[in-house]
């Protein structure tokens, strides 16, 4: 329902990249068949024609073919291997401001010729009628290199891969009674042309891996979770460790066993490197998507060139950050990824941008435009998130730090952009007495006002880390990532029941 | 709407002796319209479709769907749901739903006029609504959205082992997403009205609240930190017994993964509460005729004066329960396998209004929205940590707004300190109606 709707919500798909081992890929496994386009060039481009025979100024079609395998393990058992296919192609039409949008998974021709019937409705200007499209085929490489395409793997070998995480989790201690994994991969085939006479093709595989825990104590049950995910092949499997990763979701259980209530109130709070780029997504990223900025509905408006951060934050958008999970070649308006500094220093230099908003602006897209499906409408999105790494030695900044939080992983959050309040969850979180990591926390939200905390940020560590998660914005979602060095808030509200 | 069921029929129909086949077939029509300052940003129509085909060999079960309705597909799809299935885990309990005899509660989901109303006359609606909430407050500085949408879906389910059976229904929405400002200080609300039709949407209800929820929170400042009492606004309500519901799910019971295993029977919450689930009650937005799996929705208690009664099932959990389904099946579509969820839940409205909520209060905060429920309420743990905007109550009245701040309890102390119970029953687009609820002992974040 857009009347529920959240603004800008990162969801919990996370990861530690920190144990990435590199070892030789195995060269044993075939190599994936090469498909043919998933339409005849001609095709679109009669396609495209007929969408701007009622008078439309632009026109695009996206097609897109994507496979997918799941298989879920629960409660010791493999509860169910699935594959799906979704196969079809979004056509629209733009005539001024209004956009007329219609799907299909019917990639006849005649099935793209409704369709762009159906798009062109909007425009009623022009009467029935066919315009001349030329398109120019371009080819933009993967900023990832897939190895071994997970098609050629067996299933056999992915359950086998959940049955390992399982009995490593449960190998971490007695007190874990539970354990859940999931294993996904997809291969997203895209072709994005347009009447500009764009032609453009990627291939995006993903592989991803994640586990649950439930530890149970006398003060009851905790979880911890805990997930390897980048646009890679099954090679993920020789750069990141099953068992690491089942342990390290068990260990975030057991510790919060003995875990007392978080404080309630502003205390310093210091994140750790990796899963602490939820921060920035939230308290700036989605704020700095320009239809949020054209509409008047971020707390970034109208800031250009002033400072906004403290002059330590250097936050940066890159699609094109080689394997990590928010990376593609082109977007899905067929824009090649790119990286994009949005604040330098402290001083806000650019928004994100799609195409839309960017033509209505008289410049270029920054390769921002994502869509969930062939059924969505792209829009103003985030790709990989993440704040530069600066010069403090992250051990020194917790010694420095008197009486705080120190979180250590964090699950989520949720922003509304037009005020720039956001929360974000912690996971596995501890409290610092006297520059020492001490007691484990109970799990909490945290809120902030995004421009207030980025001006409260005091130190920012020599260290670094990315993490994989699931972006949702107007009922899509899309896999993003987000990263950054462990740093320091002065202040920021936690939302615990002990006093602070 | 016959032929998707003799789609589904026909996939089921190929089951091998030994093997159960189940087809789910869907397919949706959608409309939707967005304006903006008078002009139409985006206007899509849709038409998706899908089947999803689960097959259960001896006790292993593997699942896959296509997106569109091609027999030859879904015929593909059934191929590699059987070969998916040798890959499980062989499970006594894994298994298709049954019939069990339960009838069919005849339900009219569905307003034929709707496939009546012109685009035009939709995309009129909203522009309306745009203009009421720009023009209904001087402090409303943009309408970032206005939104219609309708859909028609239906779905038909088909198996081996005896289901046969097809549900449709309309919807219909209107929401605009306004923001108000005053000063350097901005505010948002949403308002929305929804409907099964064209004419169950009141442009008024939908305009006064985005307007009423973006300007309330003018103003709003951070209070200092407090344990105090709090009331829950409708909508929060809602949001609040979805979360509940699934901490009530048998499945997460039987795996040991809810605060409420093994607590059937036991005292969970204040003697006044009662919690009930009940899709055949038309009203609610999630009313259902037959669940995911094809069988006939019913009334169920979960918590009867505070104890906690039942459970919500599917076949598989009722069956690793050791019981039998409660018709709870849910899923998201035809592209995943069915899991246990609430529809309709409801709590038995108490004798009070709001006003006379917030007077028997007397000091408090009233919570007109809360963020972050996804990362802040662990229903293993019952911990519950949200972020929250609203307005201080003082002399049993509305004071002065607050923002940025948490409200904090767990699940288990919540249902012990409910104070009171309004009496203003509202069916939500959500799994749950909302109704004032005031919940004491929560401790507030701020300064």
């Amino acid at each position: 329902m857009q009347s529920e709707r959240q603004r800008g919500q990162f969801d919990p798909l996370k990861l530690v990249s920190t144990s990435r081992r590199e070892t030789a890929a195995s060269k044993e496994h075939e190599v994936a068949q090469v498909e043919a386009p998933l339409i005849e060039p001609a095709v679109v481009e009669r396609a495209l024609g007929r969408a701007l025979g009622r008078g439309g100024e632009f026109a695009e079609i996206f097609v897109e073919d994507r496979r997918s395998t799941g298989v879920s393990l629960d409660n010791r058992k493999v509860e169910e291997v699935s594959s799906g296919r979704d196969r079809g192609a979004g056509i629209r039409v733009v005539v001024g401001d209004t956009t007329g949008f219609a799907h299909t998974a019917d990639l006849s021709e005649s099935g793209l010729l409704a369709a762009a019937e159906a798009a062109a409705a909007v425009a009623r200007s022009g009467g029935p009628g066919v315009r001349e499209i030329a398109l120019e085929g371009r080819s933009v490489p993967s900023p990832s290199s897939v190895e071994i395409y997970p098609e050629t793997i067996t299933k056999t070998a992915k359950v086998e891969l959940l049955l390992r995480a399982d009995e490593a989790a449960r190998a971490s201690g007695a007190a874990i009674v539970q354990v859940s994994a999931g294993y996904g991969d997809s291969r997203r085939r895209i072709m994005v042309a347009n009447s500009d006479g764009l032609l453009s093709f990627d291939d995006q595989v993903r592989t991803r891996l994640s586990v649950m825990c439930v530890a149970s104590g006398d003060t009851g049950m905790q979880t911890g979770y805990e997930t390897a995910a980048f646009t890679i092949g099954f090679e993920l499997f020789d750069k990141v460790s099953v068992e690491e990763t089942a342990q390290i979701a068990a260990h975030r259980a057991l510790s919060k066993l003995a875990a007392r209530p978080a404080p309630s109130g502003v205390v310093p709070v210091v994140i750790k490197s990796g899963t602490g780029g939820i921060l920035f997504h939230e308290a700036c990223g989605h704020g700095l998507e320009a239809d949020h900025i054209v509409k008047d509905a971020s707390a970034y408006r109208g800031l250009l060139g002033e400072l906004v951060a403290s002059p330590l934050v250097t936050l940066v958008d890159d699609g094109t950050v080689s394997d990590e999970w928010g990376s593609t070649a082109i977007d899905d308006e067929g824009k090649p990824t790119q990286r994009n500094v949005l604040i330098e220093n402290g001083i806000l230099t650019d928004y994100m941008w799609d195409f839309l908003r960017a033509r209505k602006q008289g410049r270029v897209s920054s390769g921002n435009g994502r869509r969930q499906s062939y059924q969505h409408l792209p829009m103003v999105r985030m790709t990989n998130t993440y704040l530069l790494a600066g010069q403090d030695d992250p051990e020194e900044i917790v010694a420095q730090t008197d009486r705080g939080v120190y979180v250590a992983h964090l699950g989520g959050g949720q922003v509304n952009t037009a005020t720039g309040d956001f929360v974000f969850g912690m996971t596995e979180a501890y409290l610092i007495e006297d520059g020492k990591i001490t007691e484990p926390l109970r799990d909490a939200n945290l809120i902030g006002n995004g421009p207030d905390v980025l001006r409260k940020i005091d130190a920012v560590g020599n260290d670094f880390g990315m993490c994989p998660g699931t972006c949702g914005k107007d009922g899509q979602s899309v896999p993003v990532g987000c990263g950054q060095p462990t740093l320091r808030v002065t202040g920021v509200t936690v939302g615990g029941t002990a006093d602070a | 709407m016959p032929e998707l069921l003799e789609l589904a029929e026909r996939i089921a129909g190929a089951a091998r002796p030994g093997e159960q086949v189940e087809a789910y077939v869907s397919r949706e029509r959608e409309t939707d319209v967005r304006v903006y300052r008078g002009e139409i940003e985006t206007l899509s129509t849709a038409e998706s479709a899908g089947v999803g085909v689960r097959v259960v060999i001896k006790g292993r079960q593997g699942f896959a769907y296509v997106g569109d309705l091609d027999e030859a597909r879904a015929r593909e799809a059934l191929e590699e749901a059987r070969d998916n299935a040798s890959f499980a885990t062989p499970d006594e309990h894994v298994g298709l739903a049954v019939p069990d005899g339960h009838a069919v509660t005849t339900l009219d989901l569905w307003d034929d006029a709707l496939s009546e109303v012109s685009t035009a006359e939709k995309v009129e609606l909203a522009m309306a609504l745009e203009r009421l909430v720009r023009e209904g407050d001087g402090r409303i500085r943009e309408v970032v959205s206005t939104d219609y949408g309708d859909g028609q879906g239906e779905v038909a389910i088909a198996s081996s082992a005896g289901i046969s059976s097809t549900t449709r229904q309309t919807s219909c929405y209107l929401s605009a997403d306004a923001v108000a400002g005053e000063g350097d200080d901005t505010q948002t609300g949403v308002g929305y009205s929804v409907g099964r039709g064209f004419s169950d949407i009141d442009l008024a209800v939908a305009a006064h609240d985005a307007i009423d929820r973006a300007t309330r929170l003018l103003g709003a400042k951070k209070p200092n930190s407090a344990r105090l009492n709090v009331v829950f606004d409708r909508r929060v309500t809602a949001t609040l017994l979805s979360v509940l519901a699934r901490t009530l799910s048998g499945e997460d019971v039987a795996k040991g993964r809810s605060l409420f295993a093994g607590r059937l029977g036991e005292e969970v919450g204040n003697t006044a509460l009662v919690l009930v689930d009940d899709p055949t009650n038309a009203l609610a937005y999630g009313a259902a005729a037959v669940d995911a799996e094809g069988l006939a929705c019913r009334r169920n208690v979960l918590i009867e004066n505070g104890r906690l009664v039942s459970y919500l099932y599917d076949t598989y959990s009722g069956r690793l329960a050791g019981t039998s389904s409660t018709a709870s099946a849910v899923r998201g579509g035809f592209k995943s396998t069915p899991g246990v969820g609430a529809r309709a839940l409801s709590l038995q409205p108490g004798d009070l209004d709001q006003a006379a909520i917030l007077e028997f209060i007397g000091e408090g905060l009233f919570v007109q929205e809360i963020s972050g429920v996804h990362s802040g309420v662990n229903g293993v743990s019952g911990d519950f940590s949200v972020g929250a905007e609203g307005v201080m109550i003082r002399d049993g009245r509305l004071a002065e707004p607050v923002r940025e701040i948490t409200i904090a309890s767990t699940i288990q102390r919540m249902l012990q300190h409910v104070l009171a119970i309004g009496n203003d029953v509202e069916w939500l687009p959500s799994a749950a109606a909302g109704l004032t609820l005031a919940i004491g002992d929560v401790a507030m974040s701020g300064e």
